[in-house]
């Protein structure tokens, strides 16, 4: 099959195609960040919700957590954990994430431990708030169960 | 040797390989912390053990790439390397950097190293792969454009092929793509979409042109076969890779919150994605079976077969599994990304590494023929337990991630994210066993350095 195809057709096509695919990806990336702050509800994104993000980043959550189906697979993913253990309620929620932030690391022999990260009141409520505001976004669908 | 210049090579392969020993040597203390908690805690929590391995592995490619740079550029361009001084400078600089950053990540908590290396002025820490401090960060970038500095400065002035010109196209765009780890917006999902940017356009990308590259290189070395023949090769797969990979982006896009046209186009690009690396099984066995030479490093061929199959497994089967969306809509974050992350980084890009340490260590060490039969019977035993550790593990891990989209997602009788991943104790007790195998396998491989030449 390759007898037929010379090297300078192999090369159009590897600028033609590259070339071409890389212009559909630019096009849609323009159209993917016009979508995003409807998508992800822009609107409710308060100070308290970014600095929640900021939380998430210096405490290197990502490393054990997945958030939307990224990160590591070490512990429990965090997109609904909102309805999971806060059915949903954001007074319920934010009284759980209280509750467990303080009691880490959890005293049971040779379960995975969550290290204790010294978080205030603020920081706590701040860090609910912005997977509060995750679980709202439109991910097409995902994730499949409540369970995550 | 052709160019004495190639010798700055050496250093940046023993210290990819050195990396290597540490980066699997964490992977195996993660693979006892997953089944035994207490294991390590508080002392190294997991994201800690975890960033270290999977850093290690970013920054031993990196060797691994320059190392092969600068060893295939002077004979390319049949002209010496543009400034070797430059090439050593740099080596320290990163070596430096590298060593420093990751005893930051085991002795500094997370959240202090944020504090003391000016993380407020430009945030981007804290996303998974790129968790490097800034300092770091700008390091990186500067280590990569003296390095393209110099590769560019050495083919300008000699001669110019196929070969050079994928692999400079290879580096630009690892650098361009390099930047957005430094473009970190507020809006999570906004984050996300453009920190895939740097992580799959380099690793299903740019980084793919450095393996073309790299193996026709090699093949070009071990198999005499002509250059035009191998050019052609060369283009064809990069041409499908860069068809299917850029859009093939589209994968990551389907569940983290961008429109639901990626659902389609990220689908049919990626399911092209296998054929470049299909290809590349045809052209290293076409061209292994076509030599027109019989070099006596017989090893070197082994691991071009080798990296072939392996990057064909991990990146194109094992992705392939998961990546239509409906079948994503389930395996989304779960072991099964896990076993397709280690098959295809190990196949693809730790193999290539290997297959270009092969061929040039021993011209390096003054061994034009090749090691002794007896050092490459050593290193044939290595490569088959690192190959079926590797395997065992990705296979490990591919049960685990079945077992947990059956606890957690499928059907009315569902456990928590906790409870299943005790029931796949088991299975991670035998990842572990395959990983302690593929560790057992490098120390092999590092003794075949050391068995003596017969006279």
């Amino acid at each position: 099959m390759t007898e037929r195809i010379t090297k300078s057709m192999a090369k159009n096509i590897y600028y033609g195609g590259g070339a071409f695919a890389l212009m559909i990806f630019i096009a849609l990336t323009f159209d993917t960040v016009h979508q995003i702050p409807e998508r992800s509800n822009q609107q409710n994104m308060t100070p308290n919700v970014v600095a929640g993000k900021k939380l998430w980043e210096k405490n290197n959550c990502v490393g054990c957590h997945t958030l939307i189906g990224e990160g590591a697979y070490y512990a429990p993913e965090l997109m609904n954990v909102y309805q999971r253990r806060g059915a949903a309620d954001e007074q319920t929620f934010k009284a759980y994430m209280q509750g467990w932030m303080a009691a880490q690391p959890l005293d049971i022999p040779n379960r995975r431990k969550m290290p204790q990260f010294n978080l205030t009141e603020d920081e706590v409520n701040s860090l609910a708030d912005f997977l509060i505001w995750t679980s709202k976004v439109n991910a097409n669908e995902w994730p499949p169960t409540i369970e995550g | 040797m052709k160019y004495s210049s190639q010798m700055v090579a050496k250093p940046y392969f023993i210290f990819a390989l050195v990396l290597l020993a540490g980066e699997i040597l964490f992977g195996l203390l993660m693979g006892v912390q997953y089944i035994w908690g207490d294991f390590l805690f508080p002392l190294v929590p997991f994201n800690v053990l975890r960033m270290v391995h999977t850093n290690l592995l970013i920054v031993l490619l990196l060797f691994g790439f320059m190392g092969a740079t600068y060893y295939l550029v002077p004979e390319e361009t049949e002209s010496e390397l543009w400034s070797p001084k430059l090439a050593i400078i740099t080596f320290w600089i990163f070596a430096a950097a590298g060593v420093a950053t990751i005893l930051g990540y085991l002795f500094v908590p997370y959240a202090t190293l944020t504090e003391i290396t000016f993380n407020e002025l430009l945030p981007t820490m804290g996303r998974e792969f790129l968790e490097q401090p800034l300092p770091t960060k700008v390091g990186i970038v500067i280590v990569v454009l003296s390095y393209i500095l110099n590769v560019g400065m050495t083919v300008l002035k000699g001669r110019k092929t196929v070969i050079t010109t994928v692999l400079l196209t290879g580096l630009l765009g690892l650098a361009v793509f390099f930047l957005f780890a430094f473009y970190v917006p507020d809006n999570l999902i906004a984050d996300k979409f453009f920190w895939w940017f740097t992580v799959h356009l380099w690793v299903e990308a740019t980084w793919e042109l450095i393996l073309g590259a790299i193996l026709a290189f090699v093949l070009i070395k071990t198999t005499g076969v002509d250059r035009e023949h191998i050019d052609k090769w060369l283009y064809l797969i990069i041409a499908m890779t860069m068809v299917s990979g850029i859009l093939g982006t589209g994968h990551h896009f389907f569940y983290m919150g961008a429109p639901e046209y990626w659902l389609w186009i990220g689908s049919i690009s990626s399911a092209v994605e296998p054929v470049p690396f299909l290809l590349m099984i045809l052209f290293a066995f076409s061209m292994a079976r076509d030599r027109k030479i019989q070099h006596d490093n017989e090893m070197a061929l082994t691991w071009a077969k080798g990296t072939a199959v392996m990057a064909f497994l991990g990146a194109g089967v094992w992705g392939f599994f998961h990546t239509l969306a409906p079948v994503n809509m389930f395996t989304h974050g779960t072991q099964l990304t896990a076993a397709h992350g280690h098959l295809s980084f190990y196949g693809a890009y730790v193999m290539i590494v290997f297959t270009v340490i092969s061929y040039a260590m021993p011209i390096l060490r003054g061994r034009p023929h090749g090691n002794s039969k007896k050092a490459q019977k050593v290193e044939l035993t290595s490569f088959w337990m690192m190959n079926i550790g590797m395997f065992g593990l990705t296979l490990a891990l591919s049960a685990a991630g079945l077992v947990q989209i059956f606890d957690q997602r499928v059907g009315t009788d569902l456990i928590g994210f906790m409870e299943s991943q005790q029931s796949i104790e088991g299975i991670y007790t035998v990842r572990l066993a395959f990983g302690v195998l593929v560790f057992t396998g490098l120390l092999t491989y590092f003794y075949s350095f050391f068995v003596k030449e017969e006279a």
